[in-house]
């Protein structure tokens, strides 16, 4: 054998790809019924890109779970059925049949919206599937409270997060045991940074929602934030008229909660290039960052992730 | 100097000559390497700043949190208002409110150069086992130590850990620099206390820098205020420190993870190199079975690899059809680890409740679960004075030099040879907490005719209800396949101890000769439970156990 003297050293994404797919994997030798959490953005497109790898040549062997508010941007919805069919896993859609009957919306309900739809819904999907492990994009550079989560986060029978009782992860060695009822969540993307996202998303050609490159969409200015008029359900403030403007967005949402940044960057280097050099970080599209610092970890506490 | 983001091609530049800058700065950043480290320090030694220090000028901070950080050093900062970059390394609630910050947290951020991944550990009470949580993963360690003590005893006990987890690179940083009139003198002379110390430890590559955390000073960027220093400041060390590099060897492991048959006409073996490299060809041998076989193909999303190495995650196929399962490590036959079922090793306690001797844990070890007891603790060491004592507890933070023997055969090497095949944890059966770290020192076979130690085989139960303990014990033991005896005063009494009077008179030599007895089974590899009653002075050697236990906790697993 003719073999080079070294192989070429890793780079981050290499070490990086490759650490999520083990994760991944150990998961599904050691858990009874893995899922994985996809809420069509740009951390859930990379997940699903390595679990595609993970498992090749069979496909993941879990299904892809959305917990679904009504309130998508249309273009997600459109990007999530063809990803499943691309991906030949099982889409499990599941909506809060509670909120769907009381017709809980961003407008008129405020962070009940949140709580219902997602927190609510996720509880109730996890338990009525029963699921025992679930795969969450989260990543630990995305706010401060995150730096300490482990990669395996333990939640009680009632999908509590204790921040105190949570496990030691050493080398690469991770503690799947638990209890009946008890459930674990993953998150394979621990050590990624937004940048690493955008880097590989490019590198790997992976498919996003086009709302993350910029194009002229009708927008209102609300409370600071720019939002898109996505569908006719959008109630228009007295004096307020939509208008045209370049948009594109960090993070996706509900499309009432999440604001747009102005940019003309219409392909991915464009967008890689204004992250660079970008001066805000990405949460700040986020509605439900903004009650006070530390917030986070009590909605993480309550079981939203 | 270091190149930091913000070096990058502005919006504003023309069209195709941007696109033609981006492509090659992005080309570039895609090869950036990844760097592990660790800072360890005690309390108010500097960590945080120096951490927050190294996110702001490496710009990984965007304007809405930098006015967060404005508003939040104005209300708690200690720095009198200026910016206390300490806040943008403090987590949960609970902890800032107290202060401190009380886990391993981990942080990020990149150079043109690098990627960072910073486990930052606090230093208080906690200390050893978020050390050594941050440790196992870490390729550097910067510990911090503040000029105006120098090295203190939480400096010999970091050293200790960082030595003791094998990280092969240290940075001593020599912090508040700016309090000692950024004296040489005084730099000097901390370094040179370190070095001795280091010596002794016998640690690897150490490089001193003086710096400021709180001024900046030779932390991304050499300092004016100590023209004195010519080494590099403490951002251009770890941007060129070397990663470890692929191995030119063969030694290949590959610890199965999962065993992917998506059809009938596929078997792949799923799992992360944990050592050398692979080539389609290559033979390879199954362990613990020593099967041996061919590499038939690296498979991966992107293609047939032709090879691969150290931390990539792959799929082998191989020639024949043989038995590997989850668990099996996959070798090259020249250079494969080691099989035993006894492991000596250093275990690192990390729970409130200490190691119970009888009770049995999981033992995971890279892909291998067993079912493990700790049998000896030959030495327990304190990490403040780092002396080795006998000791019979260990506790939480506790470090102990022990045995254990495991219920099978284990693959793996000296934990200094491989921490990812030599680092393994043990977890409570029934919390399921994970309560130790164990470092691998050697790895044997156990003997069952080893008569060097029968303690190893010899309970003694305890206690009204001993008859049906030890039966309980009995049926456990010849489950897992072992020859029990039950040494009771009865089957003595048909022989042995037929001419001694039941009397208290002659107990003692009643328990006198069940210990010859015992001993005599032991040595032929017989699991002995001796019934007889015996004081706890009287019952040795082997293990001391209280019936009672044994009959309640039937569902847990307990083994000699
Ligand atoms: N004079 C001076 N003070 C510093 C320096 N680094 C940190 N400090 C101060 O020391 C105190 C403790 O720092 P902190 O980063 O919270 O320490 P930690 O407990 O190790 O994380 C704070 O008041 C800092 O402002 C330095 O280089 N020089």
């Amino acid at each position: 054998m003719n073999a080079p003297a070294t192989l070429p050293t890793l780079t981050h994404l290499d070490q990086l790809e490759a650490e999520s797919i083990r994760i991944m994997r150990e998961v599904v030798a050691e858990t009874e019924k893995p899922v994985m959490l996809y809420s069509i953005g740009k951390d859930s497109a990379v997940m699903l890109h390595l679990a595609r790898k993970a498992f090749y040549p069979a496909p993941p062997p879990f299904p892809l779970l959305h917990v679904d508010t009504t309130w998508k941007f249309k273009a997600m919805y459109e990007l999530r059925d063809k990803v499943a069919r691309d991906s030949g896993m099982e889409l499990i859609v599941y909506r809060n049949p509670e909120a769907m009957e009381r017709g809980i919306n961003p407008f008129d309900h405020g962070s009940l919206h949140t709580d219902l739809w997602k927190t609510e819904g996720l509880k109730q999907a996890l338990e009525k599937y029963r699921f025992d492990a679930a795969f969450g994009g989260a990543r630990r550079d995305e706010e401060k409270s995150r730096a300490k989560e482990r990669i395996f986060s333990f939640r009680s029978a009632s999908h509590r997060w204790d921040p105190k009782n949570q496990r030691p992860e050493l080398w690469s060695l991770y503690n799947a045991r638990k209890a009946p009822g008890e459930s674990i969540r993953v998150f394979p993307l621990s050590n990624w940074t937004e940048l690493d996202i955008w880097q590989y998303i490019y590198a790997e050609d992976i498919p996003i929602v086009p709302l993350y490159l910029a194009a002229p969409r009708p927008t209102v200015e609300r409370n600071g934030m720019l939002l898109m008029v996505d569908d006719e359900r959008f109630p228009l403030l007295p004096g307020e008229t939509p208008v045209q403007r370049s948009i594109r967005f960090r993070t996706l949402g509900c499309y009432p909660l999440t604001g747009a940044v102005e940019s003309e960057a219409a392909t991915l280097p464009e967008v890689i290039q204004e992250m660079l050099v970008a001066t805000t970080s990405e949460r700040q599209g986020r509605a439900i960052d903004h009650d006070g610092s530390g917030s986070m970890e009590r909605k993480k506490q309550e079981g939203y992730f | 100097m270091a190149t930091v983001l913000r070096d990058v091609p502005t919006p504003s530049a023309r069209a195709d000559e941007a696109r033609e800058q981006l492509d090659a700065y992005l080309a570039l950043n895609q090869r950036k390497s990844l760097l592990r480290f660790l800072t360890c320090g005690s309390v108010d030694d500097g960590k945080s700043t120096l951490i927050g220090r190294l996110l702001y000028d490496s710009k990984m901070l965007f304007e809405d949190q930098l006015a967060a950080l404005e508003a939040e050093s104005k209300k708690i900062g200690t720095t009198g208002g200026g910016l206390d970059f300490a806040l943008l390394v403090d987590g949960l609630g609970a902890e800032r409110e107290q202060g401190i910050t009380i886990d391993v947290a981990y942080r990020f951020f990149a150079t043109d150069k690098r990627k960072f991944i910073v486990a930052d550990t606090p230093g208080h009470e906690q200390y050893t086992r978020n050390m050594v949580t941050g440790a196992s993963t870490a390729d550097l360690a910067v510990i911090l130590i503040d000029a105006t003590k120098g090295v203190i005893t939480q400096t010999r006990r970091h050293s200790f850990l960082v030595n003791l987890l094998g990280i092969p690179r240290v940075v001593l940083a020599v912090n508040k620099m700016d309090l000692v009139d950024f004296s040489r003198e005084r730099f000097e002379q901390v370094e040179a206390d370190y070095r001795k110390f280091a010596t002794e430890l016998g640690m690897g590559q150490v490089t001193a820098i003086p710096l400021s955390a709180l001024e900046g000073d030779n932390v991304t960027s050499r300092s004016n205020a100590m023209s004195w220093y010519d080494g590099p400041s403490l951002l251009d060390e770890l941007e060129t420190v070397p990663t470890r590099e692929q191995s030119a060897q063969r030694s290949f492991a590959l610890p199965v993870q999962w065993v992917n048959r998506p059809n009938r006409d596929f078997r792949g073996y799923a799992g992360t190199i944990a050592a050398g490299r692979i080539a389609a060809g290559d033979p390879v041998v199954i362990l613990p079975s020593g099967r041996r076989t061919e590499v038939q193909r690296i498979v991966t999303f992107d293609g047939y690899q032709t090879e691969a190495g150290r931390g990539q995650s792959i799929t082998l196929t191989l020639a024949d059809e043989v038995d590997c399962s989850r668990g099996n490590i996959i070798a090259s036959p020249d250079a494969a680890p080691q099989i035993g079922n006894r492991l000596s090793a250093t275990l690192v306690w990390m729970s409130d409740e200490p190691l119970a001797d009888h009770r049995s844990y999981w033992l995971k070890l890279a892909t291998q679960t067993g079912s493990a007891t700790v049998s000896r603790i030959d030495a327990v060491i304190d990490v403040n004075t780092l002396a080795e004592d006998e000791g019979s507890r260990l506790e939480l933070n506790g470090i102990g030099r022990c045995v254990l023997d495991v219920d099978r055969d284990l693959v793996g090497t000296p934990y200094a040879e491989n921490p990812t095949l030599g680092g393994f944890i043990l977890i409570d059966k029934v919390s399921n907490a994970t309560v130790a770290a164990g470092l691998i020192g050697e790895i044997h076979r156990s003997d069952p005719q080893d008569a060097s130690d029968p303690a190893q085989h010899i309970a003694w139960i305890r206690g009204p209800a001993a008859a049906a303990g030890a039966e309980a014990l009995r049926q456990r033991l010849g489950a897992l396949g072992r020859p029990v005896f039950v040494l009771s005063e009865d089957i003595l009494d048909q022989g042995l101890t037929s001419d001694l009077a039941d009397d208290p008179e002659h107990a003692a030599e009643r328990v006198r000769r069940a210990r010859e007895a015992a001993l005599l089974l032991a040595r032929a590899g017989v699991e002995v439970l001796v019934t007889v009653q015996a004081s706890a002075e009287e019952a040795v050697p082997g293990r001391l156990i209280d019936a009672t236990e044994l009959i309640q906790e039937s569902d847990g697993e307990w083994m000699i």
